[in-house]
């Protein structure tokens, strides 16, 4: 049977793919550019056919709680939010990653800091892959850089993060958000019922029977040699994680003399680029980070072996940067070019910074 | 093929709508489409625009510097893109309100008296739909039968019956175009 094609927003691809995958609840506020996540899922009114729970909370800070809760009983619960507002729940999500509780959240990203601009952005790296919340925890990053991505990471974004019983986060941004293209969306799957929860996640607090110890979901633990064991416990699922789950897509770096790296919607664009470049007879391949973190220092170590110089490409100042530093040391130079406050660059800006800094980089003195 | 198209005018002409029609129909003729529109609160006053890319190979960037074809339905946008037209590229344009006209000579400029023809048919919102009329006719990308089918999933339910004086403002716009 041929797979029905849809042509639809990528936030809206979102809501789709969450009823799809059979998610048990949305509990989001809404901010552009990520609204219409929301929006669809009220106006598809999933609780009448595979009820699931959608609710506009009052806030992302309840949004996030909301999340803590239906996830600490074992249900595949999520929201989505845009930069501001996914700052206000880093406290939810750090309690989240303490508590070993799986749930996705959805990060539209916009132009920052502060309230800054509707307009698209990826300055928020540092907060979702270094920690963004206090202490020492890790979130699973995946950064879509299509329509169908979006609706793809939303079943892999659950099935990791119940995986290693750890939160996952979709850090898309306003253009794969905003932008409508083609899609296949994922077979419906029934959502799954108490008694399969119960197998499937012990730890879940599901209504305590006979014969068994109560769980606890709780991220306090006032006794600092078990908050360690804790905390290695913690360190031992994020070597897990970055031993088996490091996605990326390398393009062109057979015969590339220039290397770029770009994540989501960005690498789309330098891709083009990289198109327009071949036609001058300039190589450059790209390599882009599809799990931000675990980031795939190894990939991109292997990509620049034989490249003159790697061009950093994001929507920020440079963060992704020093990743890409860290993962090739000082074997190459490695350059940053990005736009910030929403503003973002077409594929020739990038080809001339390209130039600008690898190739005839006396033009920059200028 | 591929054309890239830059379709631009006031928010609320019916620019993002145009862009959205063409792009269904590029769906139903299955082609590979991105739709990329300005968001936020240009669509409440003040300039709209949106980036349409119809091709047979997969689209890389949505966003793009520079364009095949050009729909411009309002002076500030004409000041934006006529520039942005490739060399032997196509720019269709409503004279109706246009103080300042296009001057390149290294692309075909097409005006199209859409607002006139508006008037005369009496039927104001099917406005963007002579425009797309024009656009087909000087980029035959997609088939009309096609923009049919388009509106059929472009457009809720509740304005179907709204299609045939949509293909028919879609068809004058095609003769609007001179040869």
């Amino acid at each position: 049977m041929k797979d029905e094609i849809k042509l639809m927003k990528g936030n809206e691809a979102i809501a789709h793919a969450a009823i799809r995958y059979g998610a048990d609840g949305y509990f989001g506020y809404p901010i552009t550019p990520q609204s219409e996540v929301l929006e669809t899922l009220e106006a598809l009114m999933p609780w009448e056919t595979t009820g699931m729970v959608v609710l506009q909370a009052e806030s992302e800070v309840a949004s996030i709680n909301m999340v803590y809760g239906g996830a600490a009983t074992g249900k595949a619960v999520m929201t989505s939010s845009s930069s501001p507002g996914v700052s206000l729940m880093q406290e939810g999500i750090s309690y989240l990653a303490a508590s070993e509780l799986p749930a996705l959240i959805v990060n539209v990203m916009r132009g920052g800091p502060g309230l800054g601009t509707i307009h698209p952005s990826q300055s928020d790296y540092f907060q979702a892959t270094k920690g963004g919340g206090h202490g020492d925890y890790h979130l699973i990053v995946l950064a879509p850089s299509t329509v169908q991505e979006m609706a793809d990471f939303v079943g892999l974004g659950f099935d990791l993060a119940f995986k290693y019983r750890t939160p996952s986060m979709i850090l898309a941004d306003g253009i794969v958000g905003q932008m409508m293209e083609k899609v296949v969306l994922p077979p419906q799957r029934e959502r799954r019922t108490n008694e399969e929860i119960k197998r499937q996640c012990p730890w879940a607090v599901t209504g305590k029977e006979g014969g068994r110890k109560r769980n606890i979901v709780t991220s306090l633990e006032l006794d600092s040699a078990v908050m360690e064991k804790n905390n290695e416990r913690f360190q031992r699922t994020y070597a897990e994680i970055e031993k088996n789950e490091v996605r990326y897509e390398a393009r062109f770096t057979e015969d590339a003399d220039y290397l770029i790296v770009a994540f989501g919607s960005i690498a789309r664009i330098c891709l083009k680029a990289i198109e327009e470049a071949r036609k001058e007879g300039i190589k450059i391949g790209i390599v882009r980070p599809i799990t931000l973190w675990p980031f795939p220092y190894d990939a991109i170590r292997d990509a620049a072996k034989n490249v003159k110089g790697i061009l950093c490409v994001e929507l920020n100042a440079g963060q992704m940067i020093e990743d890409v530093r860290l993962a090739v040391s000082d074997s190459v130079p490695v350059k940053h070019f990005g736009r910030m406050g929403g503003i973002v660059p077409n594929p020739q800006e990038v080809l001339d910074a390209l130039k600008k800094d690898f190739i005839n980089p006396s033009d920059s003195k200028a | 093929m591929k054309d890239e198209i830059i379709i631009a005018g006031f928010g609320g002409q019916g620019v993002l709508s145009m862009g959205k029609i063409l792009a269904y129909a590029a769906l139903e003729n299955d082609l590979e489409v991105t739709w990329m529109p300005s968001y936020g609160p240009e669509q409440r006053g003040g300039t709209a625009n949106v980036t349409v890319i119809l091709s047979d190979e997969p689209i890389s960037s949505p966003v793009l510097d520079t364009f095949d074809t050009a729909v411009i339905l309002n002076q500030q946008s004409l000041d934006k893109f006529e520039s942005k037209v490739k060399p032997g590229g196509v720019l269709i344009y409503d004279p109706y309100g246009i103080h300042h006209a296009p001057t390149r000579t290294d692309i075909k400029v097409v005006p199209v008296d859409a607002m006139e023809a508006t008037i005369e048919m009496g039927q104001a919102k099917s406005y963007n739909m002579i425009l797309l009329g024009a656009l087909l006719k000087m980029r035959p990308d997609v088939p009309v039968e096609a923009v049919v089918r388009g509106l059929k999933k472009a457009l809720p339910e509740r304005h179907h019956h709204l299609i045939p004086a949509n293909e028919e403002a879609i068809r004058k716009g095609m003769s609007l175009v001179k040869e």
